[in-house]
């Protein structure tokens, strides 16, 4: 990986959470920097989640040493839930944080591709819209760190391709850190910096192609999934724009 | 004017829908209701210590109600009980020390009645004046603690995440309440407060779709509540805190008619 003398944005050195007595992970130690993306795979119940929360300073109960050198973060949580006793408009929401000029909602939320939802309740939205809601809130405040928590469940197929894509485009656009956490390997790894693979424990890390060539990721996973990741690396000779479209190179 | 007890009674009534407004939306977002509930059984354990050692009643209730709110978010922390059976344990054992420690004190005429069901129509002008201060603090911190609290009310994660300190703005919060049924108590009484809190915030989602607009017509609704309240009890010669809750209820039975409407006009 290339060394440049980009702004570290969150470190974690040795970092593992215990709670009841259980160890839910395990000597962690990875770095987000800015404009690079970072993705955290690993099957259920791996740690996932813990870790992310971990370097937001969600969870406090941590040991080993979590540093972030920004407090404009971004994040998409893996659940939020919108009780029906709550009225709130897609308008309110995005605000919910901090304080955001018309201009800049209808930018983010052009941007993920559900301005029309503006003035909506959060009630009547449906899983993927919520979701695609959700990245825009988390954008339109232009942090420079930006956690994404499975951020494309209950986005369909299409759209769950040009999100990946749109995360990608922010990266490059706004030059922020993004900590990704998904499942969905084959997508995911081709637009990533970096790859920590989780299993309570790092079992690898390191660039996409390295990870899928590493026999611990064959073994989480199985062989289908590292000939799934190396095809798609080999085969990258086109480049998407920010609408979905697809140009080839050549 | 202030001569007047109907008219103390009005302008108390007017003072505590205010602060009930933006609070009760808060206890329903949040889910609080059976909290509240809690608090005002501990009210009854702050008024006899108030008794006892001739305290000033309001501040009595807030201490021990505060005691009791901070020891439930410990036990939350620490134990694992669930929140509704911790809610009971606390709300039960603090109205049954109360009832206990009211039991030795045979020598103070006390009105239990006024405590449980409230005696809007015995306020007198110092009443009112703890409910206009009192109730003006409660809400110049909430104004103060609201972007943090909304935010921790719709996801705590992403609040917490987003440097919003949910934590603090949560626990200042259920201080809050602690003052408000304080203040309130004397109104509608422990066992009604709640309902002062839920039912006008219930009303006002059938008819809101914006959080400032729930807010907004909770307070009206609780305005009207205690208007209808009193003049049904000046007429009827009904107790009076029973009252307005009867009058919530029917104002809340109307918004669900309204809420059905426009339901249907909405799915174009």
């Amino acid at each position: 990986m290339k060394k440049n003398n980009k702004k570290t944005l969150v470190k974690l050195e040795n970092a593992s959470v215990e709670k009841n007595k259980k160890i839910l992970v395990k000597n962690i130690s990875f770095e987000v920097k800015q404009g690079e993306i970072v993705t955290l795979i690993g099957p259920n119940g791996s740690g996932k989640t813990t870790t992310a929360k971990m370097a937001l300073g969600i969870n406090e109960n941590f040991e080993g040493n979590v540093q972030r050198y920004t407090s404009q973060i971004g994040y998409v949580p893996q659940k939020v839930v919108i009780d029906w006793t709550l009225p709130i408009r897609v308008n309110d929401f995005m605000q919910l944080t901090s304080k955001i000029n018309p201009e800049e909602i209808n930018e983010a939320l052009d941007f993920t591709g559900v301005d029309h939802l503006k003035n909506k309740n959060l009630n009547e939205l449906s899983g993927g819209e919520f979701q695609r809601i959700l990245i825009a809130r988390a954008i339109a405040k232009k942090p420079e760190l930006l956690v994404l928590d499975e951020p494309v469940q209950g986005v369909d197929f299409k759209g769950e391709i040009s999100l990946y894509e749109l995360i990608r485009s922010i990266s490059k656009k706004t030059n922020c850190g993004i900590l990704l956490i998904s499942h969905d390997l084959h997508v995911v790894m081709s637009a990533t910096d970096y790859v920590v693979c989780l299993n309570g424990h790092i079992c690898c890390s390191g660039t996409p192609k390295k990870v899928a060539n590493s026999d611990q990721y064959r073994e989480l996973f199985g062989d289908r999934a590292s000939t799934m990741l190396s095809i798609y690396e080999h085969n990258h000779d086109h480049s998407h724009s920010t609408d979905g479209t697809i140009k080839k190179n050549n | 004017m202030l001569d007047d007890f109907f008219i103390r009674a009005l302008i108390a009534g007017l003072g505590v829908s205010l602060i009930t407004g933006p609070m009760g939306c808060f206890t329903i977002w949040k889910r609080l209701s059976f909290f509240g509930d809690t608090l005002a059984h501990s009210a009854l354990l702050g008024v006899t210590m108030a008794l006892t050692f001739e305290l000033n009643i309001p501040f009595a209730v807030f201490v021990i109600s505060s005691i009791i709110a901070v020891m439930l978010l410990s036990l939350q922390k620490n134990t694992r009980l669930p929140g509704d059976a911790l809610l009971g344990l606390l709300a039960h054992s603090s109205l049954a020390t109360g009832l206990v420690v009211i039991g030795f004190l045979s020598n103070i005429r006390f009105d239990v009645m006024g405590l449980l069901f409230g005696d809007i129509l015995a306020v007198n002008k110092i009443d009112i004046l703890i409910i206009w201060i009192g109730g003006a603090i409660i809400l110049i911190i909430l104004k103060f603690i609201w972007k943090s609290l909304f935010a921790a009310t719709v996801n705590y994660d992403l609040a917490e995440a987003e440097g919003m300190k949910p934590d603090r703005a949560n626990v200042i919060f259920i201080i809050l309440m602690a003052a408000m049924i304080a203040i309130a108590i004397k109104m509608v009484g422990l066992l009604l407060i709640t309902g002062m809190l839920i039912m006008p915030a219930a009303m006002a989602r059938n008819l809101s779709d914006s959080p400032t607009k729930m807010v907004i017509l909770s307070i009206v609704g609780g305005i009207m509540s205690v208007s209808i309240g009193l003049f049904a009890s000046l007429e009827f010669n009904s107790p009076s805190g029973p009252s307005i809750i009867t009058a919530a209820l029917i104002l809340f039975l109307l918004s669900l008619i309204n809420f059905k409407k426009s339901n249907k006009v909405k799915n174009y």
